[in-house]
């Protein structure tokens, strides 16, 4: 198990006007992770990464930095740094007098100045751009350059406000995979902010879900897609087709007037639940071998996939991703195996959900 | 058609540059080559940077203006930086544009209530024990309400360019390890510098002619280029060479505004 570096406990953030942007907000970060920070606008995540920047206080709850608490220690002194949404690069200084500000405040020596902005341009791969204008670089040259300004003082922490969300689809996708390459290579714990799901499954060690100033669920990409704990992260997290539904008995439920055998349990018998199936996991057959029967309405060409809306008898949507083409209007089956059904309780919490599934999942 | 109407409206800016900016600005040349007898000359300008007490008086219009704009930023920097950071700043910041309003007489003659020898300045100083003071008539007293008149001038740019900063900048310059201190003077100052150069450009120039104050609250012991062009028109009417001291100061204008009025790029590798 590797060190704790960053620890929030038990954090409040109440606004004068009584708004409360976080409550309760408890979590460790450990060295050399990758964590994301992922929620709708507005629901506090910003605020959780500016309580750990020093640039706004918590009302109650500590704020821990390598075990030692930093709620009052100012902004200037906290050995993390940023990349800012808007890169918030100064207009007045050349690339290289930006990357070297860091150095130049902390008076460090010239040609340590020279090697080391050298290398964290080296890192971002912009070192020609030295003598640049910020005003002559691309949006995404301006993110490299930001991100190397930040790893500059090499701190042990790098905070990342949303960062790519100013940059077009394709370079979006280019820079996940560099932000992964560089964390690695770099050995430092990120905390990423985004209320980009995709971006958060694709570059994450652990990603905390975040709604109306509470973290949801806690886990790795693969656990949250695949066992959202609630209605909010299995609609926020990906496509889902989300049912209501009654769990019979252990690995047993029942909707839309029939029973089926799945994969979850430690439930109270007839207890009311929803069930999330993935639109990937639906698989169309003719109608006399699906489980279900519905009725095809619209289809798009998303590319790699079709993605068709269906409706059953009872009017229920179906969101179905098929590799393969459907006719409009065509009743066509449904078949998912146990697994593909993730079985939801209403207001369950985190600590509780993790209990049970610990209590039937080898 | 369509090019018409456009000329149309383009009129009025032609008429009120030619008649009010043009105009003016050549009669000035013109009458400067003419001396008081009308004859065509160059002793104008002759006599101008030849005389030891044109040059004194410049040098000493160039010496009060620099001063007066220097103190002038002194009191606008910190002002505007207290109160773009103010919750009702706009309300702040129409407070110290109101004395701008009034007519400048008045304010002349407000001020020679207080620093007069029974004003109100005396009698605190009384009141506290201190002995009374000549204040009116001094260079520093024709300083300080020169300062004063102009502060809303130079405080209006700044205050602009300061709103103008995002609060990102100082927040990452603070995140990259500088103290307050550094933020001020390695961001937020250079930042603001087309404000701080503006503002120096509408202070500096009327100051090297403010012959009003100069006369009211100096006493006239401070000539200023401004006091010689209202002599030469008004009273000893040479127009020759008020109309030369006005093309020196034309080009003292040009002098600042491209001293100031470097580009925001720089060097390039």
């Amino acid at each position: 198990m590797s060190k704790t570096i960053v620890e929030l406990k038990n954090v409040y953030k109440k606004y004068d006007d009584g708004f409360t942007a976080l409550k309760n907000i408890s979590f460790k970060l450990q060295e050399g992770e990758f964590y994301t920070l992922l929620g709708p606008s507005g629901c506090g995540k910003t605020t959780i990464l500016q309580s750990i920047a020093g640039f706004t206080e918590v009302t109650s709850g500590q704020v821990l930095f390598d075990g030692k608490k930093i709620n009052d220690i100012p902004a200037n002194k906290r050995q993390l740094n940023t990349v800012f949404q808007d890169y918030a690069l100064f207009p007045n200084m050349n690339v290289f007098e930006n990357v070297a500000f860091g150095l130049v405040v902390h008076n460090a020596k010239k040609d340590e100045i020279q090697t080391r902005v050298h290398d964290a341009l080296k890192m971002v791969q912009l070192e020609q751009y030295a003598n640049r204008e910020i005003s002559e670089l691309s949006g995404g040259q301006q993110q490299r350059i930001a991100i190397a300004r930040a790893i500059v003082n090499r701190p042990k922490v790098l905070l990342l406000d949303e960062p790519l969300s100013a940059l077009d689809a394709k370079l979006r996708k280019d820079m996940q995979y560099e932000l992964r390459e560089l964390q690695q290579d770099l050995g430092i714990t990120f905390l990423f902010v985004t209320h980009d799901q995709e971006e958060a499954l694709a570059m994450s060690d652990e990603i905390f879900v975040m709604n109306k100033g509470e973290i949801l669920q806690k886990g790795s990409p693969v656990d949250i897609y695949d066992e959202p704990i609630n209605h909010f992260v299995a609609d926020f997290i990906g496509e889902s087709n989300i049912i209501e539904g009654k769990m019979v008995e252990d690995y047993q439920v029942a909707f839309l007037g029939h029973q089926f055998e799945c994969s979850d349990a430690g439930m109270r018998p007839n207890e009311p639940v929803e069930v999330v199936i993935r639109p990937e996991d639906l698989v169309i057959t003719t109608p006399e071998k699906g489980k279900l029967q519905v009725k095809v309405d619209t289809q798009l060409f998303r590319g790699d996939y079709y993605e068709i809306l269906a409706y059953d008898k009872a009017g229920n949507e179906w969101l179905i991703h098929s590799t393969n083409a459907s006719t409009d209007d065509a009743i066509v089956g449904l078949t998912f195996g146990p697994d593909d059904m993730h079985i939801m309780r209403f207001n369950e919490t985190e600590a509780k959900f993790n209990h049970r599934l610990e209590s039937y999942e080898d | 058609m369509k090019k018409n109407f456009r000329g149309l409206f383009f009129t009025p800016y032609v008429l009120w540059l030619g008649m009010f900016v043009i105009a003016p600005v050549a009669l000035i040349f013109y009458y400067s080559f003419f001396d008081i007898h009308h004859n065509f000359t160059l002793s104008n300008y002759q006599e101008f940077f030849t005389s030891g007490t044109y040059l004194t008086m410049t040098a000493n219009s160039v010496l009060y203006a620099f001063l007066i704009t220097l103190f002038a930023i002194l009191i606008s920097y910190p002002m505007a930086l207290v109160i773009s950071k103010l919750k009702h700043r706009n309300l702040w910041i129409l407070l110290i544009i109101l004395p701008t309003w009034i007519n400048l007489l008045l304010k002349a003659y407000a001020f020679i209530g207080l620093l007069s020898h029974d004003g109100l300045v005396n009698e605190l100083f009384q009141f506290f024990g201190l002995p009374v003071q000549h204040m009116l008539f001094t260079d520093a007293s024709f300083i300080l309400v020169a300062a004063y008149i102009q502060i809303p001038f130079m405080i209006l740019p700044i205050f602009n360019s300061l709103t103008d900063i995002s609060d990102s900048y100082i927040r990452a310059s603070r995140d990259l390890g500088a103290t307050k201190w550094q933020t001020l003077t390695k961001v937020i100052i250079p930042m603001t510098m087309p404000g701080i150069k503006s503002g120096i450009q509408i202070v500096f120039i009327p100051s090297l002619s403010l012959f009003m104050l100069s006369r009211l609250i100096g006493g006239n012991k401070v000539i200023t280029l401004g006091t010689a062009v209202e002599e030469h028109f008004l009273t000893t009417m040479n127009w020759g060479m008020g109309s030369t001291i006005g093309v020196v100061l034309i080009i003292s204008m040009v002098i600042v505004m491209l001293l100031t009025n470097t580009k925001r790029k720089r060097r390039r590798a």
